[in-house]
């Protein structure tokens, strides 16, 4: 662990009385990509929620940049502002127009006036190819699009870390492409990021270090290719081996 | 035979009871309104004690008869040194009872945002208030709209039963008019026409609000 953006110590999360998330530790350094697997049900997402606190955890730490953010004195929406997060379903806000669903938090959140909040919206939708589509409401725009648009949103904040939960699983297979050729250009530009995902050679591809999960733990972890090529877990081969399978 | 000139006679006479109709409907669901827009965010983010309070409200004003609410107001609260006009009484009843129905659909209406948008607008580091104020109520209001409209339409029509303690309003002017000419079909028939144009012309009216609101490509505009 050299210079931690992120990193969790002992962390539980759990519904009601399930423990979802059985203490978890990882970390993710600054400029890494680190990639999660692991079967539906694992936790990969309420560990991924609760990084930012939309899931409070029930015991442990979340340190971003050194900062306990589990504390109650930290103003968890300022840590917010600097880390992106990106929703399986998108979560555009279905009555805003994509400009607005990424000049709204600008203006809001981040105090910066409307004019120039309108340009770096242009200018993130021009990051993801949507530009042209900037006045479209979500319902008028493709499964790929809107998730274009959620990632622009979201870099829109200049975050520092970039959290992205199963970002093409909810897409139509013809738009999966459109979506990860975004993500690998955004990944080249040094960001830090976590993603949970099941598309094996985009996580190859971009990721620095994998971590599987299974049934709330990390299992195992390791450089992505190696992880794939050779685990050395039998939890994790069954699980890759099903993924193989279908894909 | 059709007495043309009974008919207009009594018509020009229903209006004047017809305003005073608008006027407690309208005044009970504007009090209904604001006194539901207070309760709806207490009783949902509320804590357990205040949503609980409300809650009790909300079931004991919907699980008893309006009827029975006017007779309490207008005849029971003076044992307590409470006195109102029949006016007053109604109005404030229909408020009351109608406060209690808005917020069900209000809190309906919220219930309704998928926990997804929440999620999302905290992910940007909104505070609370900027999520419900941008995110939540927009959403939250067109989905209630059509709900609310109706309510006022039910709140109409209901409000004829405030002539039972004196208030004279369209159907109380009705019975003036029946007891006076015994002409019962005719009179009722035209204090009906009289409600029916109103409330299908509100119909009418929320049908048009809520085109004009839905949002592009979201809301089917027919199934």
């Amino acid at each position: 662990m050299i210079n931690p953006v992120l990193r969790t110590v002992d962390l539980w999360v759990s519904y009601g009385k399930m423990n979802i998330i059985k203490g978890v530790n990882m970390h993710v350094n600054r400029g890494e990509r680190l990639i999660i697997i692991g079967p539906s049900g694992s936790g990969k997402s309420t560990l991924l929620k609760s990084l930012i606190l939309l899931i409070k955890p029930k015991q442990g730490k979340i340190y971003f940049n050194e900062i306990d953010i589990t504390d109650k004195s930290v103003d968890i929406n300022k840590i917010r502002q600097r880390i992106g997060f990106v929703f399986q379903n998108y979560n555009l806000f279905p009555h805003l127009t994509a400009l607005r669903n990424i000049t709204l938090p600008l203006e809001i959140v981040k105090k910066i006036p409307r004019e120039q909040a309108e340009r770096k919206a242009l200018e993130v939708l021009d990051l993801v190819g949507l530009e042209m589509k900037a006045h479209a409401y979500p319902a008028e725009l493709s499964g790929g699009q809107q998730q274009r648009v959620a990632i622009a949103r979201a870099l829109s904040m200049d975050p520092e870390l970039l959290l992205l939960d199963e970002p093409t699983s909810a897409l139509d297979p013809e738009f999966v492409d459109e979506v990860l050729d975004v993500l690998k250009r955004i990944a080249t530009e040094g960001i830090s990021m976590i993603v949970v995902t099941h598309e094996l050679d985009f996580a190859i591809d971009i990721a620095d270090r994998m971590l599987f999960i299974d049934n709330g733990t990390i299992i195992e972890e390791g450089k992505p290719s190696e992880l794939i090529s050779n685990p050395k877990n039998e939890r994790t081969r069954s699980f890759l081996k099903r993924l193989h399978r279908r894909y | 035979m059709v007495d043309l000139l009974f008919i207009e006679s009594t018509f020009a006479y229903l209006l004047t009871g017809l305003t005073i109709t608008l006027e407690i409907s309208l005044a009970g669901f504007v009090i209904g309104f604001f006194l539901s827009a207070l309760m709806t965010p207490l009783r949902i983010f509320g804590d357990r004690f205040t949503s609980s309070i409300i809650t009790s409200y909300v079931e004991a004003l919907r699980g008893t008869p309006l009827l029975v609410q006017i007779f309490f107001v207008y005849f029971g609260l003076p044992y307590l040194g409470i006195n109102f006009d029949a006016v007053t009484a109604g109005i404030l009843t229909l408020g009351l009872n109608s406060a209690a129905y808005q917020a069900e659909i209000l809190r309906g209406s919220i219930n309704a945002i998928p926990i997804e948008q929440y999620y999302s607008a905290q992910s940007l580091g909104m505070r609370r208030f900027h999520v419900y104020r941008y995110i939540i109520l927009p959403q939250a209001v067109r989905y209630a709209i059509p709900a609310l409209m109706n309510e006022l339409v039910t709140l109409i029509k209901e409000s004829s039963l405030v002539s039972v303690i004196g208030v004279a309003e369209l159907t109380r002017k009705g019975e003036y008019i029946v007891a006076t000419t015994f002409r019962a079909f005719e009179v009722y028939l035209l204090v009906a026409l009289v409600y029916f144009i109103i409330c299908y012309s509100l119909v009418k009216v929320s049908k048009i609000i809520e085109g004009k609101i839905r949002i592009p490509g979201y809301m089917p505009r027919r199934l």
